[in-house]
């Protein structure tokens, strides 16, 4: 470990822990934490998109010859007029630019990659389909996905009433919304706890390791 | 007050005490927990076994800090696995941060290895765009990235010169913390360009990826640190994704007592109210 990086590390360790105290209740240590936070991290991502960003896809296309960048830097220019109330209406140009881009180039991507492939991979589990064999298991489980899927479609389907067989069906894919929900806060729940787990052993081996450093322990 | 109002008036303060302690101990006392490998980590590593000597994967760095315990160590374990193999590497970043944090991982893994910069790995930076970045390397990696991160032109290291297109890869892999990433990997690596794709995410975005991956439009998946710890179990490499597996075990537990205790407690109070 060289000094600069236990220094590094001795600071995190103790900005960590004023972060944790939030947890007891709201104090100086924690807001001093989170101010720190905001700001760095705010003059990170400027500096970091200026050599990263502007410099590379503006500056240097530019000394090269390439003067096609200047449409999008006219436009993200537009965005920034935002803030000046007599000419805010321009940034609509430069949202309205992005926004029909992106909205063009993902429909079909969207289409193919969550609708027809998800659509035919449910479908394609019927092509093995038997209830005997080793495929048995296999085929009940494609019979189930199938089930669910489309009760969980009848329960977003709002043109009739959700009343006898139709109501049963959308009570059913309410109940495997529910269930899946459920799955979701499950990983949720485990990455919280990871990010819990980064931060112990953080404590653990840099900040702990950082002090002997600095301590000559 | 009797026992279940108590229960019921707990202070929340009590609860994250317990999970903390919880946590530290485990990890405090290095208990280590060994998992079982399931099919979506298997398959990455199967697929990877597979894969010839100077053949060419692309890995994506495509998280920040903020997703670090889970998604740095399963890079970890991916690019010792690859090196393992002598397997060649070209890493990118879809996340500013991404470049920084893999390299932490290339400098340690490359120097183990004998891996020289170039030759046996190039790294390639980030790059905004996202998806957009993705579609360009379909037609021309250099159409993307005409340097690496350090500035060199593509065509003047020796890996990059029969690595043109993004079909050019054996395997694309994305380490995703969000968007951009892996989702987007899938819609345009595999589903336009038919690149076989794989990848690991946190564990909030596994349960969308799974489908993906049951619909075979990903070949592999690594979920959260439990993720991770299966992979460094499979190439017998215990890391920090192991290290958490305990920790995460019994707090898990843990949280299971305190609905269990806490719905009990709701009923009970409910009834007497009655």
């Amino acid at each position: 470990m060289e000094f600069i990086e236990a220094i590094g590390f001795f600071i995190g360790g103790f900005l960590t822990l004023f972060i944790f105290s939030f947890l007891y209740k709201d104090n100086p240590f924690y807001k001093f934490a989170e101010h720190l936070f905001v700001g760095t991290s705010a003059a990170y991502w400027l500096v970091y998109m200026y050599h990263n960003v502007i410099i590379p896809d503006v500056v240097k296309e530019f000394i090269s010859g390439n003067y096609w960048p200047v449409i999008p830097v006219i436009l993200g220019i537009f965005m920034l007029f935002r803030l000046i109330p007599s000419v805010s209406h321009f940034s609509r140009m430069g949202i309205a630019f992005s926004v029909g881009i992106m909205a063009g180039y993902n429909i079909i991507l969207q289409l193919e990659t969550n609708i027809v492939r998800q659509v035919g991979a449910t479908i394609a589990r019927f092509n093995n389909f038997s209830l005997t064999g080793s495929n048995a298991a296999f085929s009940v489980n494609s019979i189930i996905i199938l089930l669910v899927v489309l009760s969980a479609l009848v329960y977003f389907f709002f043109s009739v009433e959700h009343k006898g067989t139709i109501g049963g069906i959308a009570k059913f894919g309410m109940w495997m919304l529910m269930i899946t929900f459920g799955a979701s806060f499950g990983y949720t729940v485990m990455a919280r706890i990871s990010l819990l787990i980064g931060r112990v052993l953080y404590l653990k081996d840099s900040w702990w390791g950082s002090i002997e450093y600095l301590l000559g322990i | 007050m009797n026992f279940w109002e108590k229960i019921n008036n707990l202070d929340r303060r009590i609860v994250y005490l317990i999970i903390g302690l919880t946590v530290l101990i485990p990890l405090l006392f290095n208990i280590i927990l060994e998992v079982e490998p399931t099919k979506p980590v298997q398959d990455i590593y199967d697929k990877i076994d597979s894969l010839e000597k100077d053949d060419v994967v692309l890995v994506s760095f495509d998280y920040a800090a903020s997703s670090l315990p889970e998604l740095q160590p399963m890079g970890e374990a991916l690019i010792q696995h690859l090196f393992e193999k002598d397997i060649k590497v070209v890493a990118m970043a879809l996340w500013p941060v991404g470049v920084q944090l893999s390299d932490n991982i290339f400098n340690v893994k490359s120097e183990e290895y004998n891996k020289k910069y170039g030759i046996d790995y190039v790294h390639l930076g980030y790059k905004t765009g996202g998806m957009v970045v993705i579609d360009s390397m379909g037609s021309g990696i250099e159409d993307a990235f005409p340097t690496d991160k350090n500035g060199n032109k593509l065509n003047e290291l020796k890996l990059m010169r029969n690595v043109n297109k993004l079909d050019d890869f054996a395997l694309a892999i994305s380490l995703s913390a969000g968007d951009p990433g892996l989702r987007h990997f899938v819609m345009v690596a595999h589903d336009r360009y038919g690149v076989p794709v794989a990848g690991g995410c946190t564990a909030v975005s596994a349960p969308q990826f799974f489908a993906y991956y049951s619909s075979g439009q990903m070949l592999g998946l690594m979920g959260g640190l439990r993720g991770a710890a299966e992979y460094e179990s499979i190439i017998e490499k215990l890391g920090t994704g192991s290290a958490g597996m305990a920790a995460q075990n019994y707090a898990h537990i843990m949280i299971i007592i305190f609905i269990i205790v806490g719905n009990i407690s709701m009923v009970v109070l409910k009834r007497k109210k009655k």
